[in-house]
């Protein structure tokens, strides 16, 4: 690997160079006092980048002295992790079905429909099912909704965490006949407190506070879903060089993965629909590119399908292609009352 | 900017770099909120938390209240269908004073093709809240409130809004009416990309007009013919051999909103007038907070009033198509068309 490569600031690298020092392999073979002489530099600074170097090399395998490539897991461990993730609930059993049980937690799901099928209320659903407590088969964890258009509407959100608030108490009722009800500690206004909103108003304020996520959730450990209503506004109206919007979104999906990863919790990021001449006809799709459509581990899109609302699995690694209907009620999003429809499978 | 490049630019370290982007990025995140303050901040501040209340029963129900506050309502539909009746009622609305659950604030009307007037909302006012304009000189300043402009040109109603921006909230303005967005546009003749652009700008800047100064911002759009081409579908829903592929195809004559896809997913409200088999419907097709509900209703002098407030809860197909079969039959109030 070349040297020009580490992560070092230009002058000092411009230094590194000039003294004869291109390949990494030169410099771990160098005390950090001779480097600090023959580069001009700092013995600091020589220590640091003899740290970098040896980081670099450790995760290049054709160095050949390790053994083992730092950070990797094996593919055992990883199924007992898979298997154990916990998932949230869409409130609609047919649409948990096909997503494998919910909404899986860190990974990034993009869902993606036209104008009023049913975007933000699967997101505020979300929003509120990832409170629900342990004891009744939830998460227990806070959400973040980061609002872009301005389509979060609080009295909805409301209405959801009463309708969510009263199913808690029904189970309760019937689960416990024989025993005091437990009343539920929750109540709507409780659900309300545990929403993180964020009124994001251009897309500096979308990256801005992308990146400041990490420092957010570290300081709130128990969000576990992170919903942004929609990815795209920002993007489609403001941005004239296209080559820069692919490289922004991409890196925006890498941070968004990154801290699905990190802290364990679920991504769901909507999108809106374009139309795109294919196969000699418009169709709809989904909006920023084929670039984009890349970048999301789980797409699912959602459509009208006659007189009824469905969900559609586009993408996803390890579930089939499917789909489901679902519909949507004063209390949020329920099963349609023509299940007997079963899930169209692929 | 990636990292990298941030880091050429400033010749400093990787440490460094990344500790002024997370500050940088921390300072210019908006604010976090909690959304019960938000809840609890709106029931407070805002008249009827943050709704203006059309008049119209069944139809505020649905609504929570009635139009809400910093969102785009759009009005869409055929022409003479109703839509300026429905926005020259609002406008009388916003301007009424608190106490008979008016707005008690001035209203902007930007009013492309002249389709207001003064003496029908005079006329409505006098039908529908007897009580109020009788009283002396209460009709003078009532219309005195609304202020009606007519644009020459979208670069005209380009001016004026961003002129209004700074002028909103001292001059206690509660309402904007723009009666219709699609006139404007389609004076221009620029086509394909460049409009797209040119209403992409527009989008953004009247969303956070309204959301800025927390007022309602109602505007109407037209209808067109669908083409032949367009298709409502994905290319997955052609492998997915449902049976009502074939139905479908026989709504390739019917009406669609103008102004495209973009701007249909702009609009937080969406309430769509049509007329079938000779009675006017108006139908909540896109709502965060209400199933898509439809109300027969006629026009009176009084203005646009509900036939039922009852309201009877649509289908898939029928909520977003629009019609206006056995509508030219129907007599234009007053002969003025809307």
């Amino acid at each position: 690997m070349e040297a020009w490569r580490l992560a070092l600031s230009s002058s000092i690298r411009g230094k590194l160079i000039s003294a004869g020092y291109t390949s990494l392999s030169s410099i771990s073979s160098v005390s950090s006092s001779d480097l600090a002489r023959d580069a001009n530099i700092t013995e600091d600074e020589a220590f640091e980048i003899l740290k970098l170097a040896n980081q670099s090399s450790g995760s290049n395998s054709c160095n050949g002295n390790r053994s083992l490539i730092n950070g990797a897991k094996n593919a055992w461990d990883m199924l007992h992790e898979e298997e154990s993730l916990p998932r949230i609930t869409t409130s609609c059993s047919d649409l948990d079905n096909i997503l494998g049980g919910g909404i899986s937690c860190r990974d990034v799901t993009e869902i993606g429909g036209v104008p009023g099928i049913g975007k933000t209320q699967i997101g505020i659903q979300l929003s509120v099912n990832v409170q629900i407590p342990r004891e009744f088969g939830g998460l227990g964890g806070k959400a973040i909704y980061i609002d872009t258009e301005g389509s979060f509407m609080v009295e909805r959100a409301l209405q959801i965490a009463e309708a969510c608030v009263e199913d808690m108490e029904e189970y309760t009722g019937y689960m416990h006949k024989h025993f005091k009800a437990n009343q539920v500690q929750m109540k709507p206004k409780d659900i309300l407190e545990n929403i993180f909103y964020f009124r994001v108003c251009s897309y500096t304020e979308q990256i801005a506070l992308v990146n400041h996520l990490d420092k957010f959730i570290s300081e709130n450990k128990d969000v576990k879903v992170v919903i942004v209503d929609s990815i795209t506004f920002h993007f489609r109206q403001d941005f004239d060089d296209l080559v820069q919007r692919t490289r922004v979104l991409s890196e925006m999906a890498l941070k968004f993965m990154k801290l699905a990863k990190k802290f364990s919790l679920a991504v769901v990021l909507l999108n809106q629909v374009t139309t795109k001449y294919t196969e000699g006809s418009f169709q709809l799709a989904l909006a920023l590119g084929d670039s984009w459509s890349h970048s999301c581990t789980n797409r699912v899109i959602l459509y009208w399908n006659g007189d009824e609302r469905y969900a559609y699995i586009d993408k996803s690694p390890s579930l089939p292609s499917a789909s489901a209907s679902y519909t949507v009620t004063s209390r949020g999003l329920r099963n349609s009352s023509s299940s007997s429809k079963r899930v169209k499978m692929m | 900017m990636p990292e990298f490049e941030l880091m050429e630019l400033l010749d400093v370290g990787m440490k460094e770099t990344k500790s002024a982007v997370a500050l940088i990025s921390e300072a210019t995140s908006p604010p976090c909120q909690s959304a019960r303050s938000l809840l609890e901040r709106k029931v407070e501040n805002e008249h009827l938390s943050g709704h203006l209340p059309t008049h119209l029963k069944g139809l505020d129900e649905t609504l929570c209240g009635g139009i809400p506050f910093g969102v785009l309502t759009e009005l869409v539909g055929p022409p003479g269908i109703g839509k300026s009746q429905f926005c020259m009622k609002l406008a009388l609305s916003a301007s009424f004073p608190a106490a008979y659950g008016g707005l008690d604030g001035r209203v902007v009307y930007i009013d492309v093709e002249s389709k207001f007037s003064s003496r029908r909302v005079i006329e409505m006012g006098l039908e529908s809240f007897p009580e109020v304009f009788h009283l002396k000189g209460m009709a003078q300043e009532m219309a005195g409130r609304i202020l009606v402009l007519r644009p020459t040109s979208l670069a005209n109603f380009t001016e004026s809004i961003q002129e209004l921006k700074d002028s909103i909230l001292q001059n206690q303005v509660k309402l904007l009416v723009i009666d219709s967005m699609t006139a404007l546009l389609s004076g221009e003749n620029k086509q394909g990309a460049q409009r797209q652009q040119q209403l992409g700008w527009h989008i953004s800047f009247l969303k956070s007009l309204a959301e800025f100064s927390r007022i309602p911002i109602v505007v109407t759009n037209q209808v067109r013919s669908q083409n032949r081409d367009e298709t409502s579908h994905y290319s997955f829903q052609a492998k997915l051999k449902d049976g009502l592929q074939e139905q479908t195809k026989t709504y390739d004559s019917h009406l669609v909103a103008a102004l495209g896809i973009n701007w249909a997913h702009a609009v937080t409200i969406r309430l769509v007038l049509e007329a079938k088999s000779g009675q006017r419907i108006i139908k909540v097709a896109k709502s965060p907070m209400s199933p898509p509900l439809a109300f027969p209703f006629h026009i009176t002098s009084a203005g646009i009033s509900l036939l039922s407030d009852k309201g009877t809860e649509l289908k898939g197909p029928g909520i977003n198509t629009i019609h206006a079969r056995g509508h030219i039959d129907m007599i234009n109030f007053h002969g003025e068309c809307s």
